[in-house]
């Protein structure tokens, strides 16, 4: 019965279900991005053998975020975890200069997948607090963001430790998603 | 909805599998939908489990889109979806690949789950770590090894044993959190206060870690001793399957070193008196089973009672380990049980036929010649009311007795006789008994005439053919060579009168053998006239059998020198069947001209009578001592034997089945070496002699192979070392009596290479005279060694390698090499026969038993004990050994009697040996030790 009410409140009001698949070269912050939304708080990580999955409730959106390591040996078992996405998150170190063009042969290597071709993609150029941090700007410019087309993008500088742009992306993502459907 | 669910519940349990490509559809659809119906995933993960339970499996790559859609229902927080999910992921991780993918998952879950799933997470990390991924959940180990949940304890610490072999270095760091898990009482959390019906923990995570502890500390003896101290004492342990445990761990140590007895002795006998009644048993049976020498008679007799004690208890599996115990000593030393007799005669009507089944067998190695009978008459009482199963394990037991007490053979006789007259039972049971008289007629032969008749009574009414038709076999083998053969003629022919064809042409062979007997006219021309008539028989082979045995008989009549249809008739040897069997199975497999060569027989070993007597008798006295092997700890009264205590002793049908190929082995392969055609037909070949301590870098066996003019040493070299290769390895031996040795060195044949962990053999040869050599060798191992690189294998280019010398035991060829075992079944009277005798006496200073001299006189001569010589009786100070052998060239007999006193200053022997051949005789009575 409280299920039912609860439903019934839900369809009402809105609230919706987001498939969320955060992906990006190993030690980027997925994780460390991940428990600072689930959570609010900043936790010790170690590096991700597999995936970690939570729901991040926002505005009436329930976020399902499934965080999958970014090692060498883990990145071509990513594509189990394309059906059904909605949203791409790439996180990026932008203070890895040297791995930046990795970086974007791994971005653009995905974005060909079919099986996502209709997912919007949110980059987070992380770890802003660095002094020598790579701008949005040029973050931009090296994954060859521009070239995107068919499918909606949005890159963010954030901070995971300090949480600075990690609602922002949300926010972005969810009224993306909201105009697709 | 109703109805479709009511069917899918009659599915899971009518045992109808549902179909696999339906499950593996659904589950991939429900899986991957978002967001997840929790119910109905877990009905659909049931399902599959249920069909990997019945043996199905997927393809690997079906197997891994399973896998990783069963992952995604990590995303659900209900824990009893969880609990499948961890079970599927635990059944999955063999099939599917890459499985690491749910570490993560899994070990937040063991971090931050609810106590209800830990152990299920605990239990399916293990399965998806490997050696690079299990450093990371060292320390979720450790927390979960030392939580206060005895479920989440045991889970992590029986998991660990499956992470041992994945990555032993990670188990390794946390031995200290495994210690305080076996001294903390663990109790579940959620009753409150125990109660005596439901106490509230079995403490059985305390049994899990001594399990893990003892893993990881096995190889130390004295971390061993320590672990057995430190838990023994006080009331640390209060698991009773942990306190069996430690009793099980003292034993592991007196295997390794019997001489620390000493400091265990008071703890066993502490443990014999637990409260707990498996800790009694397991001490009494380690006690039991140590040898004689090692453990004080006050200890065993202690043991012994508590046994006693156990067999009147009210739990039925108790008064079964129990009796089981006694039963495995009184195979060995039968008069330690007497005390327990009364208990023993008080289970014979147990309501539970295991327990008195053994009771009576136990009963019945326990006899002396005098309660035999009274014991023989019980079980008459009791026999018809159990199970053919039980059944037969008496009649075994009863069999084995007939060689014990060859002069009880009449008692014997009789039951045997009255149970297959008169008892109900199917054809095992019935075959057992006619198995067992076979015996007392091969074995006993003052029996014999008695058995046949009486066999003659039984075949006039049997039900099954193979039976009759051994019975008939037998008669025709033994019936000519009695008193009065025209007795069983009668019963014989009857046969061929009243019976379908397989029985009757079983019949005409018998009857043919009877034509044989020597200078009785009479006989011959009456079976001559029944196998005329036999010719108008209606079916095929009866006729044809007459036909042929009345050619023989005339060929016979009319060349009474030869020996042809002798031959064939009474067949005076038979193959040695394992031999026989491999051969043709290879024979078989190698069919390279479509069979046009016909199988060769004259490479199969040819063995008399009375060498297969011998090999017979030989198994079943290894029967009595085999009986002890299964699940021992260590050998009673043969723990001194090197190979059982080393582990390589895998059970007794192997070591007797490797026993018959041995001789075959060899021969094919020296055959195959040129070199050593010339010399003939091996003659003997010996055991496996070990020249250097196991735990050697290079382990050398020897084996002598006698011919009739040469003899070749063979040296089986195991290279143990993991990155070294020995080059152009020789044996060089020299008789220790150098130049003037009979013996010259003819050929050496080295191992070109001998790679890692690889075993091969070297020969060398000598040519010798055609009389009885004996000899010692003296042997040095010589080799070249290469390193080798550990990327290639290969040696490393340029590596020369160094030359080294080994010295290894010396090899004797002693007079045993050149005797084989013989079965006689009147000892005495064979013995009285041999004309030449020798006498020698000799004085062991060493602190042996009398049943290791027996053991060592036994291999030495290489003959057959008789009369049941070769078990010494325990508390007495004297035995003597009697045994039978026959030279391998000569054929000449001979018999030794061997009487020993053991006193404190040693063991004096006095050998008194008879023989056809005074040559061979002085040489063994002079050679015994």
């Amino acid at each position: 019965m409280g299920l039912y009410i609860s439903k019934l409140f839900n369809s009402l009001v809105g609230s919706k279900e987001m498939r969320i698949l955060m992906v990006g070269l190993d030690g980027a912050g997925k994780t460390t991005v991940l428990y600072k939304l689930k959570l609010g708080e900043v936790v010790t990580t170690i590096p991700t053998i597999g995936f970690n999955v939570e729901t991040v409730e926002y505005k009436n959106i329930s976020f399902t975020v499934w965080d999958v390591g970014g090692q060498d040996k883990i990145r071509p078992l990513w594509r189990h975890y394309y059906r059904n996405t909605e949203g791409l998150i790439f996180v990026v170190d932008s203070n890895d200069r040297s791995r930046i063009s990795e970086a974007r042969e791994v971005l653009q290597r995905m974005l060909n997948e079919d099986e996502i071709r209709n997912a919007a993609l949110l980059v987070f150029a992380n770890k802003q607090d660095l002094p020598e941090a790579m701008s949005a700007a040029e973050i931009t410019e090296k994954l060859g963001l521009h070239s995107i087309r068919q499918r909606p993008w949005f890159i963010q500088a954030t901070c995971a430790t300090s949480g600075e742009g990690l609602y922002e992306g949300l926010e972005w993502l969810s009224t993306t998603l909201k105009k697709q459907t | 909805m109703s109805t479709h669910t009511y069917k899918k519940f009659e599915e899971a349990v009518s045992g109808v599998l549902p179909d696999k490509m339906t499950v593996y559809q659904e589950c991939l659809n429900a899986f991957n939908e978002s967001p997840v119906n929790a119910k109905r995933c877990r009905t659909l993960i049931s399902r599959l489990l249920q069909l990997l339970a019945q043996g199905e499996t997927f393809p690997k790559t079906e197997a891994t889109a399973l896998f990783f859609a069963v992952s995604k229902l990590f995303q659900h927080p209900n824990d009893s979806l969880r609990q499948i999910v961890y079970l599927a992921i635990k059944e999955l991780s063999v099939i599917s690949d890459d499985v690491l993918m749910a570490t993560s998952s899994i070990m937040k879950d063991v971090q931050n789950g609810s106590d209800a799933i830990k152990p299920n997470a605990i239990r399916s990390l293990t399965r998806v770590l490997d050696e690079t991924t299990a450093f990371s959940a060292e320390r979720l180990f450790k927390s979960a090894v030392v939580s206060k949940h005895p479920s989440i304890s045991s889970a992590a610490l029986v998991s660990s044993y499956h992470l041992l072999p994945v990555a032993e270095a990670t188990v390794k760091r946390y031995i200290s959190e495994t210690q305080e898990a076996v001294s903390d009482l663990k109790t579940y959390p959620y009753v409150s206060g125990a109660s005596d019906y439901y106490p509230n923990s079995t403490y059985i995570s305390q049994y899990h870690a001594l399990g893990l502890l003892y893993m990881l500390r096995n190889s130390d003896k004295i971390a061993l001793m320590k672990i057995v101290q430190q838990y023994s004492g006080g009331n640390v342990l209060k698991n009773q399957l942990a306190q069996v445990q430690l009793v099980k761990f003292v034993g592991n140590l007196l295997q390794r070193d019997p001489n620390v007895i000493s400091q265990f002795a008071p703890l066993l006998s502490g443990w014999l008196t637990s409260k707990h009644e498996s800790v009694q048993l397991e001490s009494a049976k380690l006690i039991t089973s140590l040898p004689d020498r090692n453990v004080s008679p006050d200890l065993v007799a202690a043991a012994i009672q508590t046994l006693q004690g156990l067999l009147t208890v009210p739990r039925v599996t108790t008064r079964f380990a129990a009796v089981r115990v006694l039963n495995r000593i009184s195979m060995v030393a039968p008069q330690k049980i007497v005390v327990c007799n009364p208990e023993l005669e008080s289970l014979i009507n147990d309501s539970n036929r295991n327990i008195s089944t053994y009771a009576i067998t136990t009963l019945l190695k326990t006899g002396t010649s005098n309660n035999i009978s009274s014991l023989i008459k019980t079980i008459t009482k009791f026999i018809h009311d159990i199970s053919d199963d039980f059944k037969i394990i008496i009649v075994d037991a009863i069999r084995t007795m007939a060689f014990k007490f060859p002069e009880e053979w009449k008692s014997i006789f009789d039951f045997l006789i009255n149970t297959l007259k008169h008892g109900d039972g199917g054809f095992i049971f019935k075959n057992g008994i006619v198995e067992a008289l076979f015996d007392l007629v091969e074995f006993v032969p003052q029996s014999k005439e008695t058995v046949l008749e009486n066999l003659c009574d039984f075949i006039e009414d049997c039900e099954y053919n193979e039976i009759l038709v051994r019975v008939l076999h037998l008669l025709g083998k033994e019936g000519p060579t009695t008193k009065n053969p025209s007795l069983y003629v009668r019963h014989i022919y009857n046969r061929v009168v009243l019976e379908n064809s397989i029985i009757r042409s079983a019949a005409v062979v018998a009857l043919s053998k009877f034509a044989m007997v020597k200078n009785d006219p009479v006989l011959l021309n009456s079976i001559e006239s029944l196998l005329r008539r036999i010719r108008n028989d209606p079916d095929d082979e009866v006729r044809d059998r007459a036909t042929i045995a009345l050619e023989f008989i005339e060929f016979s009549k009319s060349q009474p020198e030869a020996e042809v249809p002798q031959e064939l008739i009474n067949l005076t040897y038979s193959y040695d069947l394992g031999a026989l069997e491999s051969k043709l199975t290879h024979y078989m497999a190698s069919n390279q001209d479509s069979f046009r060569t016909p199988f060769d027989s004259s490479s199969v070993q040819k063995l008399t009578e009375e060498e297969r007597k011998a090999t017979e008798y030989k198994k079943r006295q290894e029967q009595f001592s085999a009986k002890l092997s299964p699940g021992k700890e260590s050998t009673p009264s043969r723990s001194t034997d090197a190979d059982k205590a080393n582990g390589n002793y895998s059970g007794p049908t192997m070591e007797e089945h490797g026993e018959d190929l041995r001789a075959t082995r060899y021969a094919e392969e020296l055959s195959s070496i040129d070199e050593f055609a010339e010399f003939g037909a091996i003659v003997n070949s010996s055991k496996d002699v070990p020249l250097t301590e196991t735990e050697a870098e290079f382990v050398v066996s020897g084996v002598k192979h006698i011919y009739n003019s040469h003899v070749v040493l063979q040296f089986n070299i195991t290279n143990t070392l993991s990155d070294v290769a020995l080059d152009n390895v020789s044996v060089a031996s020299t008789p220790e009596v150098g130049e003037t040795s009979p013996l010259n060195e003819l050929l050496t044949i080295p191992i070109d290479r001998l790679a890692p962990s690889e075993t091969a053999a070297c020969y060398v040869a000598f040519s010798k005279s055609e009389s009885i050599v004996t000899e010692g060798f003296l042997n040095t191992l010589y080799f070249t060694t290469r390193e080798l690189d550990p990327a290639t294998g290969e040696p490393f280019e340029g590596d020369e390698g160094f030359q080294d010398e080994y010295e290894i035991d010396s090899l004797f060829i002693t007079a045993g090499d050149y005797i084989k075992g013989a079965f006689v079944g009147n000892f005495s009277a064979s013995y009285d026969e041999l004309a030449h005798s020798e006498v020698a006496v000799y004085n062991i200073k060493e602190d042996n038993s009398l049943q290791e001299i027996i053991d060592k006189i036994i291999a030495n001569t290489n003959c057959l004990p008789l009369e049941n010589s070769q078990f010494a009786t325990l508390d007495s100070n004297s035995h003597t050994l009697k045994v039978f052998g026959k030279g391998i060239t000569g054929g000449a007999r001979i018999g030794l009697v061997v009487r020993m006193i053991k006193s404190s200053k040693g063991i004096a022997l006095k050998a008194e040996g008879k023989s056809d051949d005074a040559e061979l005789c002085s040489d063994v009575v002079n050679e015994l030790v």
